[in-house]
């Protein structure tokens, strides 16, 4: 009888020394997470925090909550830094770069995986090992290229004489009409969507394209939206490609305009924060909207590997 | 931030599995209606990337046997070999390439370890565990212009970091105009900014191993190490080869943050390959030893990261 008893508690505590020991350990991981996200989150704060802050107190110890709230960076940001034109040179670059890789990134990757032809496998390799060549390499011949492209900014019939692509928006549109990882996130979407529908399309007698668009493209949303922000994402945050292929403020992209900021030397961190706001918001808010998205995007990548 | 990332593993393949097989219908090799259809979809894109994607690659290549200035008249000029066998003694590509591989090496680890913690942390489920994946991500979200933008004011002499430093007694420091340090500072802030992917991805693979490998290691009584030793760790690997590979081609190429916070300075200390590149063809239009430079790097970039893929593989081939 006491030897069962005390079988029977000493369970108990030992459960209970279990149960505390697992809370403790969760207790103990959500406090390291709280700890690294605030860690990690604080400077976007402080930034924004500062965006807020008049220029006459912005040195010496910032305070967290500006005690004087002010849009003054912000307004300085646009007039003087001229950030209106570089937001809308980096929409209209967006904008073009999701519709062209919607339309023929997409419709590729659909035909790799539904209409083969003879050679398509190694076509299909071909295009995507394109994604891993680093941008240091096609860099100088892309900018010889947009260059030399023929009859636009002054170049005759063999693309000499004038500037070509150069200090345009076409420019920096260039290397991101198709992007290689689309065309495999496409096929990679369709070599999983049932044949059936199309065939029993085809047997109706309709044609390919209009299979592709009337039939599979509607089953495509995830699809196109991940591919969106995949290709609107890569060219509203490049750098380097817009910095060598433009040179006049007039078509430079959002990324660009913030550089501007280091220029004068003394850099004023008050409007060079209102505008780092400003050139991350458009981002932040298609992440907040469509986050399944952004992450089956980044590791459906990793099926690569 | 009220969204909440949906669990990771429902929407993602493990890494390494192959896309399901082709049906018979899809192994067809012949012409036929269908195919020359296929054929056609795919040409605007196949053109296009074999006219600015491939092409320049092979161009590159021939300008790196030429010397070639876009201010000349004259066209490239037919020099061999002699870019290649130049930078065997340039001191500056040698500094280039040990600053390159000292940013990949201090940032890598780091962060992969760091990351590999958080995924296991976020890898339970508990109430807001999603708030959490999402706000750790953010700095993956903002572009890395804009968050070396952030750093250059968290390292200046009224920043964050020195602001803090102040409040323990200690005086301001130059963070990024020391020689010593601005390496570091760059580097502490890729670390930072790289480990939100990283973190996402290692959860995909922390998810996508099955959980009765789990059970089975609880019925035969294994620890909390061993468990991550022999059950976590080798499901981990193809996510972690692929987290790695993609580390380094990424961090194998800084260039913004390096425009942003040093300009390669102070004294070349944080002059990347990828940014001497850049100052070698765009500052003083010498683009065929720029070519020159760019293979050197294509080149070690594809050997490490092999490298570094056979190395956390394990001993599987």
């Amino acid at each position: 009888m006491t030897a069962s008893f005390e079988t029977r508690q000493s369970s108990m505590v030992r459960r209970m020394r279990r149960a505390r020991a697992r809370g403790e350990g969760r207790v103990g991981s959500i406090v390291i997470l709280v700890l690294v996200t605030v860690a990690v989150l604080t400077p976007f704060v402080w930034v924004i925090s500062l965006s807020f802050t008049p220029q006459t107190e912005a040195f010496g110890s910032v305070s967290l909550i500006p005690a004087n709230p002010t849009l003054e960076n912000y307004a300085t940001a646009f007039i003087d830094a001229d950030l209106a034109r570089s937001l809308f040179n980096s929409a209209v670059v967006g904008v073009v770069t999701v519709a062209t890789n919607c339309t023929f990134a997409v419709l590729a990757g659909y035909a790799f995986a539904m209409l083969p032809f003879p050679g398509n496998r190694a076509l299909f390799y071909t295009l995507i090992s394109t994604a891993a060549i680093p941008i240091s390499v096609t860099l100088i011949p892309l900018f010889l290229m947009a260059r030399g492209i023929p009859l636009v900014g002054g170049n005759d019939i063999l693309g000499q004489g004038g500037s070509g692509l150069l200090d345009t928006l076409a420019g920096v549109i260039l290397p991101y009409i198709v992007m290689p990882m689309n065309i495999f996130l496409a096929r990679q979407f369709f070599s999983s969507a049932p044949l059936e529908l199309g065939e029993a399309a085809r047997m109706d007698g309709a044609s390919e394209l209009r299979i592709f668009a009337g039939v599979y493209l509607p089953l495509a949303k995830p699809l196109i939206a991940v591919v969106a922000i995949f290709s609107f994402t890569g060219v509203w945050d490049d750098f380097l490609w817009p910095l060598v292929v433009t040179s006049s403020q007039e078509v430079q992209t959002v990324q660009l305009a913030l550089a501007r900021f280091l220029g004068s030397g003394n850099v004023q961190y008050g409007p060079l924060m209102a505008g780092t706001v400003i050139a991350t918001v458009p981002v932040l808010i298609v992440f907040l909207l469509n986050q399944r998205s952004f992450i089956s995007g980044l590791s459906d990548g990793g099926v690569k590997g | 931030m009220t969204a909440t990332l949906p669990p990771a593993g429902v929407t993602l393949t493990p890494a390494g599995a192959a896309p399901p097989a082709p049906s018979p219908a899809r192994r067809r090799r012949r012409w036929s209606r269908t195919s020359v259809f296929g054929l056609v979809f795919v040409l605007p894109a196949a053109v296009y990337i074999i006219v600015f994607q491939l092409i320049p690659v092979i161009y590159g290549l021939v300008l790196s046997f030429t010397t070639y200035s876009p201010l000349s008249r004259s066209g490239p000029e037919f020099t061999g070999v002699d870019n290649y066998t130049d930078l065997l003694g340039d001191a500056e590509f040698g500094n280039a390439l040990l600053v390159t591989g000292r940013y990949v090496l201090q940032v890598l680890p780091i962060t992969v370890v760091i990351a590999l913690a958080l995924a296991l942390l976020v890898n339970r489920p508990f109430k807001g565990v999603g708030l959490f994946r999402s706000a750790l991500y953010v700095p993956h979200i903002v572009s890395l212009t804009a968050v070396s933008m952030v750093w250059l004011w968290m390292y200046s002499q009224t920043g964050l970091i020195n602001e803090v430093f102040a409040s323990i007694g200690l005086g301001p420091q130059s963070w990024l105009l020391d020689s010593d340090s601005a390496l570091n500072a760059v580097s502490a802030m890729r670390i930072w900014k790289a480990l939100g992917s990283n973190m996402v991805l290692l959860l995909a693979g922390l998810q996508s191993i099955p959980k009765d490998l789990y059970e089975a290691a609880r019925v035969d009584g294994a620890g909390r190490w061993s468990t991550f030793r022999y059950v976590t760790l080798p499901g981990l690997r193809p996510m972690l080869v692929y987290v790695v590979a993609m580390d380094i081609i990424y961090l194998a190429q800084g260039f913004a943050e390096i425009y942003v916070l040093t300009q390669g300075g102070p004294l070349a200390s944080t002059t990347t390959v990828n940014y001497l590149i850049y100052t070698e063809a765009f500052q003083y239009n010498q683009m065929g030893s720029a070519s020159a430079m760019a293979f050197v790097l294509f080149a070690l970039i594809v050997g490490f990261s092999v490298l570094a893929v056979r190395g956390v593989s394990g001993r599987q081939k």
